[in-house]
């Protein structure tokens, strides 16, 4: 990020330079709406990767930012979906209040919990995540008159959005709906990190010793970008629940959480674009895998991972945006 | 206690059956410049983690001006004017020294929680911050990674890092260690030159610097306060001559 800065470049200059739009981003962000043009038949997969990419985008608030390591993040997306598939059976189907709600109940738990998250580092905090969402996996399992337990959640209706467009089969309206709010939820992302919060939840990756030492308050630091992210996670969820009408258990496995953070690391973790990136390659890879043997998914998947957290220590896009610096440093 | 920029009273400390604070009475008066000197292993580094709030004392009470400050968490010291520099380095090396101060900055006016408004809308927070780093002549470098600079000017980081909290009380653990001699008369210049009314104490080794920038010094020996004085005073106290000068002229 910090690259070097010519002379005489002043530190307000410096600083609005690192939050300025790369015109690679604004292309990536055009590049969004091609599925609707060139591949109109998989629109429901665009959408889910546009769900796993908001998914992403939360754990690297934390991950990637404050250096939160996370194994049980799936427990916001998954409360998240269950709460936007409740709310549609027993109050409405109006996706955008679900929405609301779900990101309320997913906030209020993250919130909860990020006191004790607030006092746990390293191995301890990837124990206290995986133990709490194998808990709330368990919870939803044995609350089947609430949840439908292991036959998933029955009766799922969702109402057109804005009272207009309806959940078509060919997933129109929900890769829509998901892209808009992913846009949405990266721009408030995008915002955070480029603000003093941004900056203190990096020290805090970097350092945390040293933040107590420049009456750095870590623990509300952290308190504070855990409810965030888990909001944004539950967000995620309910975008799920919504465009496919399902719920099942899996919002909340072990598996979700898992994969999440492989494709946060896969993209590359603390530069935003990275879950996003991740989440492209690893769902339009599974899909295309998925018809020749399924069972090998995981076998390509962990090469992958050992492969890329051998020789790009900062993820694909870390190994990107180096071949970039050094293709640019070439041609000057 | 009165005038006392900081202050102990019977601080105890053991780690197992080391004693490495034993009964420390500090009183530092307002806008002196303290050194604090004794071998390896006496027990500074351990004092200056117990006053800033990095240990718990066994027993003891540590007093900030008027307040009692033992209870509170290191972050809470800080606030309050009580800063401090590492004998080894603690940096946040992916963090540009500009950033790096930026963020102490933010952090002392209380907006480091902010996440809805942009960093640059915070101009003065990133003037103040390279105005501090121009004073310790990083102004040039203040763009650049933390980790990419010179371990010279990485030191200077560590004082520019604290002052950055404001500090009324500033703890500088060998600021010098490890920075060629000439350097280093170089950076205890630019403390000297640090506004009258901070309270600095310094640990260093080097006795050229310590006799040129001290006004008062503090002798350590195994946990406990030996001598405390002027420097004419302490050059010519026997225990010291006998326990540290005279070691270090034989050795
Ligand atoms: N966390 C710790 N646990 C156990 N022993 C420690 C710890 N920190 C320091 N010590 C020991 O305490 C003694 C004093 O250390 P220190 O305060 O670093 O000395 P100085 O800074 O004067 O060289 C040393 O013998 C050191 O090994
Ligand atoms: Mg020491």
């Amino acid at each position: 990020m910090a690259g070097a800065a010519p002379e005489g470049v002043t530190p307000h200059q410096y600083l609005e330079n690192q939050t300025r739009w790369r015109r690679v981003e604004i292309a990536f962000w055009l590049a969004t709406l091609l599925p609707f043009v060139v591949t109109p038949t998989y629109l429901s997969l665009a959408s889910q990767i546009a769900i796993t990419a908001l998914f992403a985008l939360s754990l690297d608030l934390i991950l990637g930012y404050a250096g939160i390591v996370s194994l049980g993040h799936a427990a916001f997306f998954g409360l998240g979906a269950y709460t936007a598939g409740l709310m549609s059976k027993f109050v409405w189907g109006e996706p955008l209040t679900g929405l609301v709600a779900a990101a309320a109940i997913a906030g209020l738990v993250g919130f909860a919990t990020s006191f004790i998250i607030a006092r746990f580092r390293h191995l301890a905090l990837i124990m206290i995540t995986l133990g709490l969402g194998l808990l709330l996996h368990e919870a939803a399992n044995s609350a089947s008159w609430l949840t439908g337990g292991a036959d998933g959640l029955q009766g799922v209706d969702i109402w057109p959005l804005l009272g207009a467009f309806k959940f078509d089969l060919y997933g129109r309206t929900a890769y829509a709906y998901s892209l808009v709010v992913l846009a949405l939820m990266f721009l408030v992302a995008r915002r955070l990190i480029h603000s003093p919060f941004g900056l203190a939840l990096r020290g805090i990756r970097e350092n945390a010793v040293r933040m107590s030492a420049i009456g750095a308050p870590n623990r509300s630091h952290v308190r504070k970008v855990y409810t965030i992210s888990a909001v944004i996670a539950g967000i995620a969820g309910a975008l799920l629940a919504q465009t496919t009408e399902t719920v099942s258990l899996e919002v909340l496995s072990f598996e979700r959480s898992a994969d999440v953070l492989v494709i946060l690391i896969l993209g590359g973790a603390g530069r935003l674009y990275g879950g996003i990136l991740g989440a492209i390659i690893y769902m339009v890879a599974r899909d295309q895998f998925s018809g020749i043997n399924p069972q090998f998914w995981y076998f390509w998947i962990g090469l992958l991972l050992v492969a890329v957290v051998m020789l790009l220590p900062n993820g694909i896009l870390g190994g990107l945006a180096r071949f970039a610096e050094r293709w640019q440093g070439g041609r000057r | 206690m009165n005038g006392a920029a900081l202050a102990t009273r019977g601080l105890n400390k053991s780690f197992g059956s080391l004693v490495v604070a034993k009964d420390v009475e500090l009183v530092l008066p307002h806008g002196v410049r303290y050194a604090l000197i004794g071998p390896n292993g006496a027990g500074k580094t351990t004092l200056i983690n117990l006053i800033t709030g990095m240990l718990r004392p066994d027993t003891g009470r540590i007093f900030l001006g008027e307040d009692d400050i033992t209870s509170l968490a290191p972050e809470a010291r800080v606030r309050r004017g009580l800063a401090r520099t590492f004998q080894i380095n603690a940096l946040f090396p992916q963090l540009s020294a500009l950033e790096a101060v930026t963020l102490a900055v933010c952090e002392r006016r209380g907006f480091a929680g902010v996440w809805w408004r942009g960093l640059p809308e915070y101009r003065d927070a990133a003037d103040e911050a390279h105005a501090i780093l121009a004073s310790l002549l990083l102004g040039e470098h203040c763009y650049r990674l933390t980790h990419e600079l010179s371990y010279g000017q990485q030191r200077l980081l560590e004082i520019a890092l604290a002052l950055a909290t404001r500090p009324r009380v500033l703890l500088l653990d060998e600021p010098a260690a490890g920075v060629p001699r000439d350097e280093s008369a170089e950076l205890f210049a630019a403390i000297s030159g640090l506004a009258n009314d901070l309270t600095v104490l310094f640990i260093e080794h080097d006795m050229d610097i310590v006799f040129r920038f001290a006004a008062r010094i503090i002798v350590m020996v195994s946990g406990g306060i030996l001598v405390e004085g002027t420097p004419d005073e302490v050059a010519e106290d026997t225990r010291v001559r006998e326990v540290y000068l005279g070691k270090a002229h034989h050795g």
